[in-house]
C-alpha cells in the first residue's frame, strides 16, 4: 500500500486537513499514519468543531483541583479528600446495539474517574429514547438499561441518579449519557502527563484484539438506516469482571506511589493514548509493538494501534516499580506488559522488529485543527415562538397522561435494576428525591448529592434558554435534598455541525451554561460533546445534560420528595405565573413543541434555592420538590404518589385551569412541613424575599385539586390512580 | 471481640461494605481472606459476601465453588464454624454443595434491586438465634439470580427439618405472593444445612445495618453470632 492509494477522504479527513498534516511532518505521512490521524482528527477525539465555543464555559473555583483537559474534572471536598466526575455520551454504539453499547460507555466513564486515581462510588445516566409504544425504541430502551445494569452492577459501582425521557426527536438518535464520581485523597490524584525518559510505558489489563476498530470514526458519521447492521463490529464488547480486576488492581498499583502518569484507553486506544500523554507531558514515548499482548494472531499495526478492545489503561512508571505494578496486576488475574518507554525528544514512535513505522510529534497527533464553524440561526425559530390556540382538555385525564408520560413517571422499572445500594452510601435513592444522596463516612456526616437534568423540548425552542434552565433545575434538584452546588460536567448532545443551524444551536446552548454557571459560580470540570447524532429524521433534538454534584454538611438532614404525614402543611414557594409556553403539557397532551421557554431570573432563582436548603438542613421540611414538567399539578401528585399519601390543594388563580395546574416556570417549589413550623418558614423565605403560597395539606386517599377558589375540584381522583398512572413505565418496558 | 473472616473473590463487592459493618459498626475484627487462601485459622466466623465471584458468566457461583479457598470454608463449617453466605455467598454455598437447592434466574428474568421484608423461620442458627420465630426483618435484595429452587421431596426434607431460615414476607409478616420478589419457590429468602452452622441468604444485612441506610435490622444477624460465639467461648473456657 502506498500513500497514493490512501485518500484522505477514506480516514474521515479533507484535503485541508491532509495538507495541514504535510506541514506540520514537513512530509506525506504514511498510510498508517494517515490511519492515525484519520481517528485522532475525527470530532470525538479531536473536539475541532466545538473546542473554541467550550471555552466560553467558566472552570474556575477555589475548590477546583483539575479543570477540563484530563481524564476528569476533580474538586476539593475538604479534610483531604476530592471527588472526580465526568459524564460522556455512547450515542452511536448504543444506537446500533444497545446492550453492548451502554455497557461499554459505563466501562469508558469508569475507567476515566479511574485513571484520576479515585475510587469510583456512583454512576448516573441519563437516556433518551423515541416513543415507547414503538417496538424499535422500546427496545433500545431495554438493551440499554440492561446494558448499564450488567456493567455497573458486576463492578460494584451503584447506579443513583438519571433521566429518562422520550420524544419523536430521538426517534432515530438515541442519547445514552453516562457519568461516573469517583473519590480520591488529595495525595493520590494521578495525571496522564508522562513524564521521565527512560521510565517504562505499561499496556494494563486486557490483550488487545480487533475490536472496535476506529470506533471514535463511526462515532463522528450520522447513522443511516443499514447502520444496525453494518456497524455492529465498531462497537466494543464489554467484559464488567475484566472492568472490575481492574478498577481494583490499578486502585492498588496507584498507591505504590511509583505510577508517574495514567490513562485509559478509549476511543483511538493506544493511538490517543500514547499520543495524548506524550503530549500533555511534553516529552516522547517509543512503543514497540512486538510486545503489545494480542487476542488474535497477524494483527495489522493499525489494527494494534487503533484497537479499541475494551479494559485497557495506559500507565507510565518509575523503573524500580514496573515489577511491582506488574505483580499487582498478575494477583488480580491481568496483564501488565511493558511495551515501551518515555523518551526525551520529541517524538511519538512505533517500532515493528526495531523499525520506525511511525515516527511524529505527539503534539501534531493529539491536537486537531479548530474550526470556527458557520452559524446560522434556525429560519423557524421565531414561528416556532407563536402559541398556536390550545383547546383545554379535561384535567383529570391530562394529569394521568402527564404523570404517565417516562419523563414524569417514576423510574422504577430502570432503578431496580441497577444495583443502586452497594458500597453502602446511598441515603436518598434513585426516584425517592429530587437527587441522590450518599454519604461519605470518610468526611461523616457530610454527603455528596447527585443529579442530572437536560431538556431538548426547551432547547430545542430556545437552545439559550433552554440550556439555562437545565442547569438552573439541575441546582435546584440538589437544594431539594438539601445540597449546594460544588460544580457539574455536561454531555452536549447535537446533529451535525457542519450544519450552520445546528452549530448557531450549540453555541446559544454552550453560551447559556455559561452565563447560568458564572450566575451561579459553579465551575463546569469536564464534559463531552456529541455531535453528527443525525439520522434520516434529521438531526436530534438539541440535548445538552447536565450532571451536577453538590455538597451537604451533615448527610442526616437531607429531605426526600414524597409526602411523608397526613395533616402537613402543602406549600408553593418561588414567583407564581406558570405559563403553557414550551410546556410539557402543550407538548405531551397536544403533541406541539411550541412557545418560547421562560428564562432564568437566577437573583430570584438563588434566593428560592437558599431559602429551600436552609429548611432542609434545619430540619424544617417532610418533602421537597421542583416544579418541572407539568407544573405545579405534576408535582404535587408525585409527592402523593411517592409518599403514597392523598391530598386536598388549591393552586394560585390563573387565567385558565390548565395554566394554573400544567402551566411552568422556573423556581417554583412544592414543600410540605408540619404547621407548627409554618411561621418560622415564612420569616425565612420573607428574609430573602420569596414569595410563597400555602396550598392546601395532606390527608386522605385521593388527590384533589382546584385551580381557583370557586370551591370546585378541577381533578379529585383516587390516590389508587394516582400510582397506577405514575408506575406506567413498569408495564411497557 | 471475635475475629471475622471476609472472603474476597476477584469480583466480590459487598466485601468492603461486610468489612465495613463487622469492623466499623460492630468493632470487630476482621481479615480479608483472598480467594486463593488455604487456610481460615484464627477466625471465629466466616462471610461469603454478595458480587459476582470471577464474574459469574456461567452459573453464579459455579466457579467460585470451586476456588481453593472453599477447601477451607468446608472444612471450616465440617468442625461447626459459623458462615454465613449472602447473596452471592449464598449462591456459592449452594454450588458447593453445602446448603440444599438451587438457584435459578429471578422469574422476571431481570436484576432486582429493592427493599423487602422478610420473615425468621427457624432461630436454630447462630445468625439466628438472638431474633424470634415470625419476627419481620426489612432488608434489601439485589440479584439476578435469586430465584430459589428445590425439588418437592427435598423442599419437604428441608421444610419439616426448619432448615428455611428466612422468607419473603409483606410488612404485617404475611407470606404470600405479592411479597415474593424473585418467584422463590414457597417464597424462601434463606436455608440452614441441618447442623444450623451454615447459613445462606439473598438479602443484604450489611446493607440494612446502620438507621441512615433505611434499616438496622440487617445488624441483629450479625449481633447474633457474635453473641453465640461469646457464649460458646465462655463455655469453652468454663469447661
Amino acid at each position: 500500500m502506498t500513500t497514493a492509494t490512501l485518500a484522505p477522504e477514506s480516514v474521515g479527513l479533507t484535503r485541508e486537513e491532509y495538507e495541514e498534516i504535510r506541514r506540520r511532518l514537513g512530509r506525506d505521512p504514511s498510510p498508517l499514519e494517515l490511519r492515525m490521524f484519520g481517528v485522532m482528527w475525527s470530532e470525538h477525539c479531536g473536539y475541532k468543531h466545538s473546542k473554541l465555543t467550550l471555552q466560553l464555559l467558566p472552570t474556575d473555583s477555589p475548590r477546583l483541583l483539575q479543570g477540563p483537559g484530563e481524564n476528569a474534572g476533580v474538586l476539593d471536598i475538604g479534610g483531604g479528600w476530592a471527588v472526580a466526575f465526568k459524564m460522556e455520551s455512547h450515542n452511536h454504539p448504543s444506537a446500533v446495539d444497545p446492550f453492548n453499547g451502554a455497557a461499554t460507555g459505563v466501562g469508558g466513564i469508569i475507567r476515566d474517574i479511574l485513571a484520576m486515581g479515585a475510587r469510583p462510588i456512583a454512576l448516573v445516566d441519563s437516556l433518551r429514547f423515541g416513543p415507547l409504544h414503538e417496538t424499535r425504541s422500546r427496545r433500545q430502551a431495554a438493551g440499554v438499561i440492561a446494558g448499564i445494569a450488567a456493567y455497573g452492577n458486576c463492578v460494584g459501582i451503584p447506579t443513583v441518579a438519571g433521566e429518562l425521557v422520550t420524544d419523536p426527536g430521538y426517534r432515530g438518535t438515541p442519547l445514552v449519557n453516562v457519568a461516573c464520581v469517583g473519590l480520591v485523597r488529595h495525595r493520590e490524584l494521578a495525571r496522564s502527563r508522562a513524564a521521565g525518559p527512560g521510565n517504562p510505558v505499561m499496556l494494563v489489563g486486557a490483550r488487545t484484539g480487533r475490536d472496535g476498530i476506529g470506533g471514535a470514526a463511526f462515532a463522528s458519521e450520522e447513522l443511516d438506516t443499514a447502520s444496525e447492521r453494518e456497524d455492529r463490529a465498531s462497537v466494543q464488547i464489554g467484559d464488567p469482571f475484566a472492568g472490575k480486576l481492574l478498577i481494583e488492581a490499578t486502585v492498588d498499583a496507584l498507591r505504590t506511589g511509583g505510577v508517574v502518569a495514567v490513562q485509559d484507553l478509549g476511543a483511538a486506544g493506544l493511538t490517543c493514548a500514547s499520543s495524548e500523554m506524550a503530549a500533555r507531558g511534553g516529552v516522547g514515548m517509543r512503543l514497540e509493538l512486538e510486545l503489545v499482548p494480542l487476542r488474535e494472531e497477524e494483527m495489522r499495526p493499525d489494527e494494534i494501534l487503533l484497537s479499541e478492545s475494551q479494559e485497557r489503561m495506559l500507565l507510565v512508571v518509575m523503573p524500580e516499580a514496573a515489577e511491582r505494578v506488574a505483580s499487582i496486576y498478575c494477583r488480580w488475574g491481568l496483564r501488565a506488559d511493558v511495551v515501551g518507554e518515555v523518551t526525551g525528544g520529541p517524538l511519538l514512535t512505533v517500532l515493528r522488529a526495531g523499525a520506525p513505522i511511525v515516527s511524529l510529534p505527539p503534539y501534531a497527533l493529539a491536537e486537531a485543527p479548530v474550526y470556527r464553524p458557520a452559524a446560522r440561526e434556525p429560519e423557524t425559530l421565531h414561528a416556532r415562538w407563536a402559541m398556536p390556540e390550545v383547546s383545554q382538555t379535561d384535567p383529570a385525564q391530562a394529569l394521568l397522561a402527564l404523570l404517565a408520560a417516562p419523563a414524569v413517571a417514576v423510574k422504577r422499572v430502570a432503578f431496580e435494576q441497577y444495583d443502586h445500594m452497594v458500597q453502602v452510601r446511598t441515603v436518598v435513592a434513585p426516584g425517592a428525591g429530587d437527587a441522590a444522596v450518599l454519604r461519605l463516612p470518610e468526611l461523616s456526616p457530610k454527603g455528596l448529592a447527585l443529579v442530572c437534568d437536560g431538556d431538548g423540548r426547551l432547547t430545542s425552542l430556545d437552545p439559550y434558554r433552554g440550556a439555562r434552565r437545565a442547569v438552573a433545575e439541575a441546582a435546584a434538584n440538589l437544594a431539594c435534598v438539601g445540597a449546594t452546588p460544588l460544580g457539574l460536567t455536561d454531555c452536549l448532545n447535537f446533529g451535525s455541525p457542519e450544519n450552520p443551524e445546528v452549530f448557531w444551536t450549540f453555541r446559544q446552548a454552550v453560551t447559556g451554561i455559561a452565563d447560568a454557571c458564572r450566575a451561579m459560580k459553579i465551575p463546569v470540570v469536564g464534559g463531552n460533546v456529541s455531535f453528527y447524532n443525525e439520522s434520516p429524521d434529521g438531526p436530534v433534538l438539541p440535548t445538552p445534560v447536565i450532571t451536577m454534584v453538590g455538597v451537604l454538611e451533615d448527610v442526616s438532614s437531607t429531605c426526600g420528595a414524597g409526602f411523608r404525614r397526613a395533616d402537613d402543611m402543602i406549600i408553593l414557594i418561588g414567583k407564581t405565573d406558570p405559563d403553557l409556553a414550551a410546556s410539557f403539557y402543550v407538548s405531551a397532551v397536544h403533541g406541539m413543541h411550541a412557545g418560547r421557554p421562560a428564562d432564568v431570573d437566577f437573583d430570584a432563582h438563588q434566593r428560592v434555592l437558599a431559602v429551600v436548603r436552609d429548611a432542609v438542613a434545619r430540619g424544617w421540611l417532610s418533602s421537597a420538590h421542583d416544579c418541572s414538567e407539568g407544573g405545579a399539578a405534576i408535582a404535587v401528585a408525585e409527592c402523593a404518589a411517592l409518599g403514597g399519601l392523598g391530598a386536598e390543594v388549591i393552586l394560585p388563580a390563573a387565567p385558565r385551569a390548565d395554566i394554573a395546574l400544567f402551566g411552568e416556570a422556573p423556581s417554583r417549589f412544592v414543600l410540605s412541613l408540619p404547621e407548627h413550623r409554618l411561621r418560622d418558614f415564612q420569616a425565612l423565605a420573607a428574609a430573602r424575599s420569596v414569595p410563597l403560597t400555602i396550598l392546601g395539606r395532606i390527608g386522605g386517599d385521593r388527590l384533589r385539586l382546584a385551580a381557583s377558589t370557586d370551591h370546585r375540584w378541577a381533578i379529585d381522583l383516587p390516590l389508587a390512580e394516582i400510582a397506577a398512572a405514575y408506575d406506567a413505565l413498569s408495564s411497557i418496558l | 471481640m471475635m475475629r471475622f473472616g471476609v472472603v474476597i473473590f476477584p469480583a466480590s463487592n459487598c466485601d468492603r461494605d461486610c468489612v465495613h459493618v463487622l469492623r466499623t459498626v460492630l468493632g470487630q475484627e476482621v481479615e480479608e481472606v483472598w480467594h486463593e487462601e488455604q487456610s481460615l485459622d484464627g477466625l471465629d466466623a466466616v462471610v461469603l459476601p454478595g458480587g459476582f465471584a470471577y464474574g459469574d458468566y456461567l452459573r453464579a457461583g459455579a466457579v467460585a465453588a470451586r476456588a481453593p479457598v472453599m477447601a477451607a470454608v468446608r472444612a471450616f463449617a465440617q468442625v461447626g464454624g459459623p458462615v454465613l453466605g449472602i447473596c452471592n455467598g449464598f449462591q456459592i454455598l449452594l454450588e458447593a454443595g453445602m446448603l440444599p437447592g438451587a438457584m435459578l434466574r429471578n422469574a422476571v428474568l431481570r436484576f432486582r434491586c429493592t427493599m423487602v421484608h422478610v420473615r425468621v423461620e427457624s432461630t436454630q442458627t447462630p445468625f439466628t438465634r438472638t431474633l424470634r420465630e415470625g419476627q419481620v426483618l426489612q432488608m434489601p435484595i439485589a440479584h439476578g439470580e435469586g430465584n430459589y429452587f428445590a425439588p418437592g421431596s427435598l423442599l419437604s426434607t428441608i421444610e419439616e427439618a426448619g432448615q428455611i431460615v428466612l422468607r419473603y414476607c409483606d410488612a404485617g409478616g404475611r407470606v404470600n405472593h405479592g411479597a415474593n420478589p424473585n418467584g422463590s419457590v414457597r417464597n424462601v429468602a434463606g436455608v440452614r444445612n441441618p447442623a444450623g452452622n451454615v447459613v445462606g441468604l439473598m438479602p443484604h444485612p450489611e446493607r440494612a445495618s446502620e438507621d441512615v441506610l433505611g434499616s438496622g435490622d440487617g445488624r441483629l444477624l450479625f449481633e447474633s453470632v457474635i453473641m453465640w460465639l461469646e457464649t460458646r467461648k465462655r463455655s469453652l473456657v468454663g469447661a
